[in-house]
């Protein structure tokens, strides 16, 4: 299970001055703040402005391109559910609307506990064996309803 | 003790590989491998005998109690026993270049590499020389294995004869496609195979360094090829001195963030040099101002990965197989609702009803195909009635479908081919850099017409409305999101009309 660090400035000043070498280092430092935070916080935004020589607007509008980087840090547990056309030909669709029914939640939404983060995935390369998911970075695949209960159950 | 190869590929893992190859540990060696591709047997388990490998598949952790006292460890008798793995017809009627040694090697062993072929493509080129290596490419016939099937020499030779302070190479393992898996297969299972066809690229061009941009949903590929690179500079592979040539060369790893318009090259270069991933007007070409304004290659994976064994056997002998002006082989990787779902390399020409039904043996479910989608999200939907198509890029162009980066998705007769083609907007919508007003708004837009064709409104006026609309796309758009996202739209209302009828669907329901 994923655990993550409160916001800390000097650590997210850490990241960012290790990250930072190299040629058009954003994604990377981008990727190692939010596997430290578990998402891009709002006041690393000036300091990575600061340290790659951008406006802020601009980091903003890198930030917020790209789907994988969160605003705010997950559920205890993100379970990445597979919406694309080789999963969908195999009972993605149904698959989806169990998830969403089970954590109560819509899509890029956490459960009411805190257990887990539900977000939308369009291939992870198990198209052969679909349905498919990623459960904390563990890959799941011919998925339904019950497998997935039980693996969300397992987890805890 | 005993050699055993488990795989360590993702989709074995999903199946349970990790379960069975701890319940192994005890009574063999284990060896973990990357995958065979043959999915309905994974995970697939193969052990060393003196007469060669014997595979059983598929293996659950439970079975290997009694898989041991029925002797599996000297190739015994047993119900899930599947004998030598080159005689399962769905691998004996492959030709396996770029896969040769996938599922075979330990991935992260330069030894088994070597043993296996390995370098001997780069050696090969060394000796030659930049040019004749770039004659070799040209040669072959080999054409970009992305989707848009670019001839690779050519490429090469406008990079070559570029000025530029340094030159990169670039490999696009950005496999956003739905139904495609071949870059995260090959990552995870032979690494080096990309490490040595990107040496030869940055020698044939004059580049210096190289990058490999990898999507985030990959996360074992990932892991896997960042062992490999370390392995490689350790053993002088990669560096100062490549294989002691004289010639310097090094790979840097990026991971991508979930934007599937990152796999557009002039996006992806956007992406790498840190900002979004907007798409760049052409030209400038990639191959005259590239990453960081530099004359760049932005190759598909799988396209270099093949490069060694090009420059090993000759052009000759990959031009050799394959139809017309697709040369060579192409992975093709079949998906979706299929009984044998796998990887499948093979020279270009096989039809689609081939590959379907004879090699994929029809859908999981047993029902009826009702359709294929070949190519990805920005593929069209085939109905069997055009399964006489060869699988080769003109061919398939012939009739407004693309084979892409070699994706086939099945679909059974519950497929709503109304309700694809919206989802093709939707995804269109959501992936859109947004630089373009035909692939920013139209696909909304497109979201919006097709919608109201479901509620049964004003039907023959918004069917028409979206052909105008998918025609401003296509020739309107900036890169082939917005530019291609008409052919699963066109396809579907082409081929399936009466999914698109409110009465039908009414009759249906």
């Amino acid at each position: 299970m994923p655990s993550y660090e409160a916001w800390n400035e000097a650590r997210a000043r850490e990241i960012i001055a290790r990250e930072r070498d190299g040629e058009g280092t954003t994604l990377p430092i981008l990727h190692a703040l939010q596997a430290v935070f578990g998402c891009v916080p709002a006041q690393a935004v000036p300091l990575m402005a600061e340290a790659l020589n951008l406006s802020r607007a601009e980091l903003h509008g890198i930030v917020s391109f790209y789907h994988e980087f969160r605003r705010v840090p997950p559920g205890r547990h993100v379970l990445r559910l597979c919406r694309a056309e080789a999963c969908q030909s195999v009972g993605a669709d149904a698959l989806g609307a169990h998830a969403r029914a089970r954590l109560d939640v819509d899509w890029h939404g956490t459960s009411a506990d805190g257990a887990v983060t539900l977000e939308p995935v369009f291939c992870l390369g198990l198209c052969a064996c679909g349905p498919a998911a990623l459960l904390d970075g563990q890959p799941l695949a011919r998925l339904d309803p019950a497998k997935l209960d039980a693996a969300l159950e397992a987890a805890g | 003790m005993t050699r055993v190869f488990v795989p360590r590929d993702a989709a074995a893992l999903a199946l349970g590989a990790d379960a069975v190859a701890a319940a192994l540990a005890p009574h063999a060696t284990v060896v973990r491998t990357g995958s065979r591709g043959l999915f309905w047997l994974e995970p697939m388990i193969e052990v060393e005998t003196p007469q060669g490998r014997t595979a059983y598949g598929p293996v659950e952790a439970a079975d290997i109690p009694a898989l041991l006292t029925s002797g599996v460890l000297t190739g015994g008798a047993h119900p899930k026993r599947l004998g030598r793995p080159e005689e399962i017809p769905f691998l004996a009627r492959q030709t396996r270049l770029t896969f040769a040694r996938c599922g075979v090697v330990d991935p992260l062993s330069p030894g088994d590499y070597e043993a296996q072929g390995g370098w001997a493509g780069l050696r090969r080129a060394l000796e030659i020389g930049p040019a004749a290596t770039l004659a070799e490419v040209t040669a072959s016939g080999l054409r970009g294995r992305g989707g848009a099937g670019f001839p690779t020499g050519i490429k090469w030779k406008t990079t070559a004869d570029a000025a530029g302070a340094r030159k990169y190479v670039v490999c696009n393992a950005d496999e956003g496609d739905s139904g495609t898996y071949a870059d995260r297969m090959l990552l995870e299972g032979d690494p080096f195979a990309l490490i040595e066809g990107m040496a030869i690229a940055a020698y044939a061009v004059g580049a210096s360094a190289g990058y490999v941009y990898t999507r985030s949903e990959y996360p074992h590929a990932i892991a896997t090829f960042d062992a490999a690179l370390r392995i490689a500079r350790d053993a002088g592979l990669l560096g100062r001195d490549v294989l002691g040539a004289g010639f310097a060369f090094d790979i840097t790893q990026r991971v991508g963030a979930g934007a599937y318009i990152c796999g557009e090259e002039t996006s992806l270069l956007e992406s790498l040099e840190g900002r979004r991933g907007q798409v760049r007007a052409k030209p400038p070409l990639p191959a005259h101002k590239g990453l960081f304004g530099m004359p760049t290659v932005v190759n598909n994976l799988i396209t270099l990965a093949t490069v060694p064994t090009i420059l090993a056997s000759g052009a000759q002998a990959y031009h050799d197989l394959g139809m017309g002006r697709s040369r060579g082989t192409m992975p093709i990787q079949l998906a979706g609702n299929l009984r044998f779902a796998g990887l499948f390399e093979a020279g270009f020409g096989l039809t689609l009803g081939e590959l379907v039904h004879d090699i994929g043996g029809g859908t999981r479910s047993g029902r009826p195909v009702r359709a294929v989608q070949v190519g990805g999200p920005l593929g069209a939907y085939f109905p069997p009635a055009l399964f006489d198509t060869r699988f080769d890029y003109e061919s398939f162009a012939a009739r407004d479908g693309m084979i892409g980066h070699g994706g086939v998705v099945v679909f059974d007769d519950t497929v709503d081919l109304a309700r694809q083609a919206r989802f093709a907007m939707e995804f269109c919508a959501a992936e859109s850099c947004g630089k373009c007003t035909p692939c920013r708004i139209g696909s909304v837009r497109g979201q919006e017409v097709i919608d109201r064709v479901l509620a049964g409104t004003e039907v023959d006026a918004n069917l028409e409305l979206l052909r105008d609309l998918c025609e401003t796309m296509r020739f309107g758009s900036l890169c082939a999101l917005g530019g291609f996202i008409p052919y699963p739209v066109l396809s579907a209302m082409n081929h399936f009309p009466e999914d698109f009828r409110p009465s039908a669907r009414a009759a249906a329901a």
